[in-house]
C-alpha cells in the first residue's frame, strides 16, 4: 500500500479560472507575473540572490531524487567485496556488470520481468476492452437501470483499497457460483482489475462529448452498435484511451499488496513481491539486488520519460481540474 | 427518417432488445464489479460478525471479533502507530510540497527538470524505493551513516531501534510519494492571477503578506483536498512497516500490518481482519466522504 501512489484523481474541480492561453516562460528571468516582481528580479541583487536560490535548488534536486538512482545503478556494478567495505565508495572503484546477468538468470529477474510483463498488458487488455464496453454503454446506450449501475460504480471510488481487502482475496480463492480458485492465476489481478470506477468515469465522460450528429449519421448508414464504437466513437477517443492505458500500465506495475496475496507462489510472482522475497532471504548478493532493483526500474522510467506529457498533465487534470 | 433518431438520441432505447444489447456490452464491467467490489464489500461487514474456518458453514458470533480486537493489546499498538504514522507524515510531508511548488513556480530556468526530478519516485515501483532505503538505513555500511560519521555527528541505528523506526518509515514514504502533490500545487499556482500580486504590492504587501494573503488563500481549496487524499492513503501504510521493520514489530505495526497478520500469517482469522477492515473503513469513510462532497461542491 502506497502513500498517494497513484494520480488522486477523481471528478473535482477547483473554481478554475478560465484556462486561457497557456503561459509559457521564457527562459530568462521574466515571465509571468508570480509571488516575486519581475522588476524585483531583475535588479542586480535580485538576479545574484535568484541566481544562487537556482543553483542551490538544482543541487539539492540532484542529490535528494537523483543521488539515489545513482547509488542503486552504480551499487549494482560494485564487486560484492567493494559494497561489503565499511565505508562505501562514492563511484565504482571495481567494475562488475555481471551482476545485471546473475540478477536476470540467478535470482530468475528474467521469469519475474516476464511474469509482470504479462499480468501488466494482460490486465491493461481486460481493463481496456470490458471498461470501454461498459463505458460505452453507459453513455450511447443508456439502458433501463444504467444511472443506478453508474452511480453503483462510481460510488466504489469512495471505499479505500483496503476496504476490499480480506472479503475480496475470498472471493478470488473461491469465486462464487462457480467456485473456482484464482489464486496464482493471472485471472486474479485481471478480472478485479476490471472493476475499476476511475476508468470507467474518465472513458464515459469523453464519450458523452462526441457530437450525436456523428453517431446518428452512422445509425442511418447501417452501422450496428458495435461497429460504431469501433469504427467512429474509438478513433476519436485515442486521446483518453492512451492516458487511461498510461495509468492501466503504471498502476499494474507498481501494485505490491494485491499480488503479495493472491499469488503465494513464488513461480507466480510479479518482481515486486518476488524482490521483497529474495531480499528477506540472507543468501542473495547485494549487488544482485541492487541490480534487480534498477531492471524493476527501467520500464516505469522509460514510460515516465516517453509519456511523461500525458503523465504530468494527466495528474493535475484528472486531480483537480475535473 | 433522418429525424427519427434526433429525437430519440436523449432518450433511453425502449425495446427489449436495446437494452439487452445494452446489457450485453455491460456485461463484463457488470460482472467483475459484482464479484469483485460490491459483493465483497458486503461479504467484508457480514465477515466481520462471523467466524470462518472454511470447513463447515460461517457462524454468526455477533460482536465477539470485535471483543477480541479491543481487547488484544497489538490492535491498540496498531492504531496507535497508525496515527503516529499519519501525523509524522503530515508534518514531513504535507508541507514540504506546498513549499516546494512556491519554490519551483518562482524559477523560470530547468523547469521540466524540476518536474521530472520531483516525480520520479513516484514512478519507481514502490518495492524499489523501500529497498533502496534499507540499504541507506544500514546501520553499518550504509549510505546515511557514514555520510554522519563524515561529519562527526552520532550515528543512528534507524529502522533498527524503537526510537527512530518510525521516522524512517515517513522519510522514505514522504520521498517516494511528495512529488505528486507538489505538480498538483504547482499546477495550482499558475493559475493564480499575477494582477493579485501587483496589486497587493502597490498596497505595499511585503513577500511574507503576499505568500499569506494572496497565495495561500488561492490554494485553499487544493490544500484541503490534498491535506484529505493524505490522511486517506497515509492511513493505510502496508509496504514500508512490512518491508523495513517486518509483521511482528510492535514498533511500527499499522492497522494494514495488523489486518495482514490476522488474515494470512498469524491467526489465520478472516473475521478478525474483517473486523478490523470495517473500523478502518468508518474512519477512513469519513475522511472519503468528506473528500467527495468538497470535490462536487465545485464541479
Amino acid at each position: 500500500m502506497t502513500v498517494i501512489s497513484s494520480p488522486p484523481a477523481l471528478p473535482a474541480g477547483p473554481r478554475a479560472p478560465a484556462p486561457g492561453p497557456p503561459r509559457r516562460r521564457r527562459p530568462g528571468i521574466g515571465g509571468p507575473r508570480t509571488l516575486i516582481s519581475p522588476e524585483r528580479l531583475r535588479s542586480r541583487r535580485g538576479r545574484a540572490v535568484y541566481f544562487a536560490v537556482l543553483a542551490a535548488t538544482t543541487v539539492v534536486f540532484l542529490l535528494v531524487f537523483f543521488f539515489p538512482l545513482y547509488w542503486m545503478i552504480t551499487g549494482a556494478v560494485k564487486h560484492p567485496t567493494e559494497l561489503a567495505q565499511p565505508t562505501p565508495t562514492l563511484y565504482p572503484h571495481t567494475f562488475h556488470p555481471e551482476s545485471y546477468v546473475e540478477a536476470w538468470e540467478r535470482l530468475s529477474i528474467a521469469h519475474y520481468f516476464v511474469n509482470t510483463v504479462f499480468y501488466a498488458v494482460g490486465g491493461w487488455l481486460f481493463q481496456l476492452v470490458f471498461d470501454v464496453a461498459a463505458a460505452y454503454a453507459l453513455s450511447r446506450l443508456r439502458p433501463v437501470l444504467g444511472s443506478l449501475v453508474l452511480g453503483m460504480m462510481l460510488a466504489t471510488l469512495m471505499l479505500p483499497a483496503s476496504a476490499l481487502l480480506v472479503p475480496a482475496y475470498l472471493t478470488v480463492a473461491d469465486v462464487p457460483v462457480v467456485h473456482v480458485n484464482l489464486l496464482n492465476t493471472p485471472w486474479a489481478l485481471w478480472l478485479p482489475g476490471v472493476a475499476n470506477a476511475f476508468n470507467i468515469y474518465l472513458l464515459k465522460r469523453f464519450f458523452d462529448q462526441i457530437p450525436h450528429e456523428l453517431i446518428d449519421a452512422a445509425s442511418i448508414d447501417g452501422a450496428g452498435r458495435l461497429r460504431v464504437l469501433v469504427s467512429i466513437v474509438l478513433p476519436l477517443s485515442r486521446p483518453v484511451l492512451g492516458v487511461v492505458s498510461i495509468f492501466i500500465i503504471i498502476a499494474g506495475w507498481k501494485d505490491f499488496l494485491w499480488p503479495l496475496l493472491v499469488l503465494p507462489d513464488p513461480e507466480a510472482q510479479t518482481l515486486s513481491v518476488a524482490l521483497s522475497r529474495l531480499s528477506m532471504t540472507s543468501q542473495v548478493a547485494l549487488n544482485e539486488l541492487m541490480a534487480g532493483l534498477v531492471i524493476a526500474s527501467v520500464p516505469m522510467v522509460l514510460v515516465f520519460l516517453i509519456f511523461q506529457r500525458s503523465i504530468l498533465g494527466g495528474l493535475s487534470a484528472g486531480s483537480l481540474k475535473g | 427518417m433522418a429525424i427519427q433518431p434526433a429525437l430519440r438520441r436523449h432518450r433511453r432505447p425502449r425495446s427489449v432488445s436495446d437494452n439487452l444489447v445494452a446489457y450485453a456490452f455491460l456485461a463484463g464491467g457488470l460482472v467483475c464489479f459484482a464479484l469483485f467490489s460490491w459483493y465483497p464489500l458486503v461479504r467484508g461487514v457480514l465477515l466481520s460478525f462471523q467466524q470462518v474456518n472454511f470447513v463447515t458453514d460461517p457462524e454468526w458470533v455477533g460482536l465477539d471479533n470485535f471483543e477480541t480486537l479491543f481487547a488484544d493489546p497489538l490492535f491498540w499498538t496498531a492504531w496507535r502507530n497508525t496515527l503516529l504514522f499519519t501525523g509524522l507524515a503530515l508534518v514531513f510531508g504535507y508541507l514540504l510540497p506546498l513549499l516546494i511548488a512556491v519554490l519551483l513556480n518562482e524559477l523560470r530556468h530547468f523547469r521540466g527538470f524540476f518536474r521530472v526530478a520531483v516525480y520520479l519516485p513516484v514512478m519507481l515501483p514502490p518495492i524499489v524505493s523501500v529497498l533502496l532505503w534499507q540499504y541507506f538505513y544500514d546501520p553499518g555500511n550504509g549510505l546515511f551513516n557514514t555520510v554522519l560519521r563524515g561529519l562527526h555527528l552520532p550515528e543512528s541505528a534507524w529502522t533498527q531501534s524503537p526510537r527512530t523506526a518510525m521516522i524512517s518509515l515517513v522519510l522514505v514514504a514522504t520521498w517516494s510519494n511528495m512529488g505528486a502533490a507538489t505538480l498538483i500545487y504547482l499546477a495550482a499556482l499558475q493559475n493564480v492571477p499575477g494582477e493579485l500580486y501587483e496589486a497587493a504590492e502597490l498596497e505595499g504587501a511585503s513577500l511574507w503578506q503576499r505568500l499569506r494573503h494572496v497565495t495561500l488563500p488561492q490554494l485553499r481549496f487544493v490544500m484541503i483536498v490534498l491535506l484529505l487524499l493524505q490522511i486517506v492513503a497515509t492511513m493505510q501504510v502496508f509496504i514500508e512497516p512490512y518491508q523495513l521493520t517486518g509483521t511482528t514489530n510492535p514498533d511500527t505495526i499499522t492497522v494494514m500490518v495488523l489486518i495482514y497478520r490476522y488474515a494470512f500469517t498469524v491467526n489465520h482469522d478472516f473475521g478478525l481482519a474483517a473486523a478490523m477492515t470495517v473500523l478502518l473503513f468508518v474512519v477512513l469513510g469519513m475522511f472519503s466522504a468528506a473528500y467527495l462532497w468538497l470535490t462536487r461542491e465545485r464541479t
